[in-house]
């Protein structure tokens, strides 16, 4: 087991390096001279040099990557231009709204993917199947942006029933912060159930044919039973596994969603940031979401092998 | 040293296949719907400069957020300019951007995976690592950093998604290389004497190429999706020329007062991907050849 982890941690750094490379040298992709890029408005010679000092323009840019890794390791993200906060405050600020919202949009797409799934495998080539289908294929098409403002339209423009944008922390107002979140939660969540109904109904469809269903049938159990304690249960591991990749997804929808339902996260972090010119903040936020995905990743491995009587079986 | 003896075995199977799995695909009803709308599309954006619309960029100051009426049958925007002939316009953008993105992600994809499956060795383990890397940062977060940073345009956001879809290839098209490479065919060639390049292109590539049709036009979906979210965040398409995204990001602006504007942009981006996504679920139905 450890010695597995190690071996999937030993292919994860290498990654995160390169990973590291390419957001360093995005920043050499802006045009012109970087130091009156990172300096704003600021056109005073002496700032420009002590920015080039700083930033080390002036050594070769491998020198560079070294000095910006080795203060990156240290927890040194670099400094927003625009707030002069440190890019880690900003990004552990933003963060949890990012996650509250991920965790409801997951359990959103868990409640209506996966009984959904089971249903549409247990009834395979019926209407029900033909319908959760369509349903499925047209929640993975809605741009969520676009479902985003037409449910606002609908229900806070003419109904009325829940605000259109704002937030409010769960500690301070638990009934207001998940008045606030369910819609950009239900927004986020629609394309993941999609997904996680299309892998349960194939996974069950897989398990349905298996040996030990028919015999737990043939023994004259109950079919709720078989279905959930003989099929899911084995269907279960494709679709644990899935859901943690599912985390890289779920970022990058959260960007829109924040954008349009006007809520204070990560994803709105980078967008703010991209139109204010505010490139360690993109270049902080691009590294984190990395080594988020990375450790999901992880996560997933380690799920996986914990899931599977056969690979535990190995150890 | 052209004369294949008995390697044309493998390529008869293609054809059998080929026929079959087209077959296959024209009794699919769903994939026939898929291919309708995206026909349609298609000669939409073709059409453009050939149909009786209105320019898409002239405005009219006596005809702003006017509701969809017989002069405008889908209302005109903020600075009274018609939605239908922008829309129209739009899909042109967005449909390119979809096709050309995947363009970019297939050309550099696939051979990458082909050297990387094929060669083996530090050089697949160089090529999977960048691919593992740039399939680490989610698809739309990579996009919008490299928009940012090359810059807000519409051919930028094609580069962006497509370095940012490319991995899938690579992954994909190693995959497939690792799995005919032990093929009798395969080893038949290379004890003939043909040169990698001659195997690859003519034994190797040819199995390569009904995964990757199928991945390519889903992902033609997904870059739609990616384009259409850049632009809704200024990333993507400029002003004054039309995009569905960005007619929805102005539009979100105007909810209450012309909620028109917000109604036809995203309904296309939807029928359009729903397209897309219908033909390549056919595509993998009808190529996979599990399924008899």
């Amino acid at each position: 087991m450890l010695s597995y982890i190690a071996r999937r941690l030993a292919i994860a750094i290498p990654t995160l390096i390169l990973v590291s490379i390419f957001v360093f040298v995005l920043q050499k992709l802006l045009p012109g001279d970087p130091a009156l890029v990172l300096a704003g408005e600021e056109r005073d010679p002496q700032m420009l040099e002590f920015i080039r000092e700083k930033y080390r323009l002036n050594d070769p840019i491998i020198y560079q990557y070294v000095y910006w890794m080795k203060a990156m390791l240290q927890g040194d993200l670099g400094v927003s231009l625009r707030t002069n906060q440190p890019v880690l405050e900003l990004i552990g600020d933003k963060l949890p709204v990012t996650i509250q919202l991920a965790t409801m949009a997951m359990i959103i797409a868990f409640v209506i993917g996966i009984p959904t799934g089971i249903l549409s495998a247990v009834k395979k080539g019926t209407a029900i199947d033909y319908i959760a289908n369509i349903v499925a294929l047209s929640g993975l098409s809605i741009p969520n942006f676009w479902l985003g403002i037409m449910l606002i339209l609908l229900v806070s423009v003419n109904l009325g029933w829940l605000p259109a944008s704002g937030y409010e922390s769960p500690f301070v107002d638990l009934g207001r912060s998940l008045k606030t979140m369910i819609m950009p939660a239900f927004v986020l969540g629609t394309a993941l159930a999609a997904t996680l109904m299309r892998h349960t109904r194939s996974a069950m469809l897989g398990v349905l044919k298996a040996d030990y269903v028919r015999t737990a049938r043939a023994k004259g159990l109950n079919e709720t039973i078989v279905i959930i304690k003989h099929a899911f249960r084995n269907a279960l591991l494709p679709i644990v596994t899935l859901s943690a990749l599912l985390f890289g997804e779920l970022l990058a929808g959260a960007v829109l969603t924040e954008q349009i339902f006007t809520i204070p996260g990560f994803g709105k972090l980078i967008v703010d940031a991209v139109f204010t010119r505010d490139y360690a903040v993109v270049q902080g936020v691009v590294m984190c979401t990395a080594a988020g995905f990375i450790l999901m990743n992880l996560i997933a491995d380690v799920l996986y092998f914990l899931l599977n009587p056969r690979m535990r079986a190995s150890l | 040293m052209t004369t294949s003896i008995d390697l044309n075995a493998p390529e008869t199977d293609g054809v059998r296949l080929e026929s079959r799995a087209w077959k296959k695909l024209k009794s699919n009803k769903s994939a026939l719907v898929g291919c309708i709308i995206v026909t349609f599309f298609a000669l939409l954006a073709i059409l453009a400069p050939l149909l009786p619309i209105a320019d898409p960029i002239a405005t009219s100051w006596s005809a702003v957020r006017k509701a969809p009426s017989a002069a405008h049958w889908l209302g005109t925007d903020e600075i009274g300019r018609d939605i239908l002939s922008r829309m129209i316009w739009g899909a042109q953008a967005s449909l390119m951007a979809g096709v050309v993105s995947v363009f970019i992600a297939v050309l550099v994809g696939v051979p990458f995976g082909l050297i990387s499956g094929y060669f083996g060795g530090w050089v697949d383990q160089a090529i999977s690592r960048v691919a593992d890397a740039l399939l680490a940062t989610p698809f739309l977060i990579l996009a919008i950093a490299l928009a940012a940073f090359l810059g807000p345009s519409l051919s930028n956001a094609m580069i962006a998604i497509g370095l940012s879809a490319m991995p899938i290839f690579v992954r994909l098209t190693r995959g497939q290389v690792l799995s005919v490479k032990t093929e009798d065919y395969v080893e038949g060639a290379r004890a003939i004497g043909l040169t990698d390049f001659a195997i690859i292109s003519r034994y190797i590539l040819p199995n390569v190429f009904a995964p990757v049709l199928v991945q390519a036009t889903l992902t033609v979906a997904t870059a739609i999706i990616a384009e259409a979210s850049l632009s809704f965040l200024g990333l993507g398409q400029q002003a004054p020329s039309p995009s569905w995204g960005s007619m929805l990001n102005v539009a979100k602006n105007f909810m209450t007062q012309a909620p028109w504007m917000a109604w036809w942009p995203g309904a296309a981006i939807f029928l359009v991907v729903l397209g897309f996504n219908l033909l390549g679920d056919g595509l993998r139905d009808a190529l996979d050849p599990r399924e008899g």
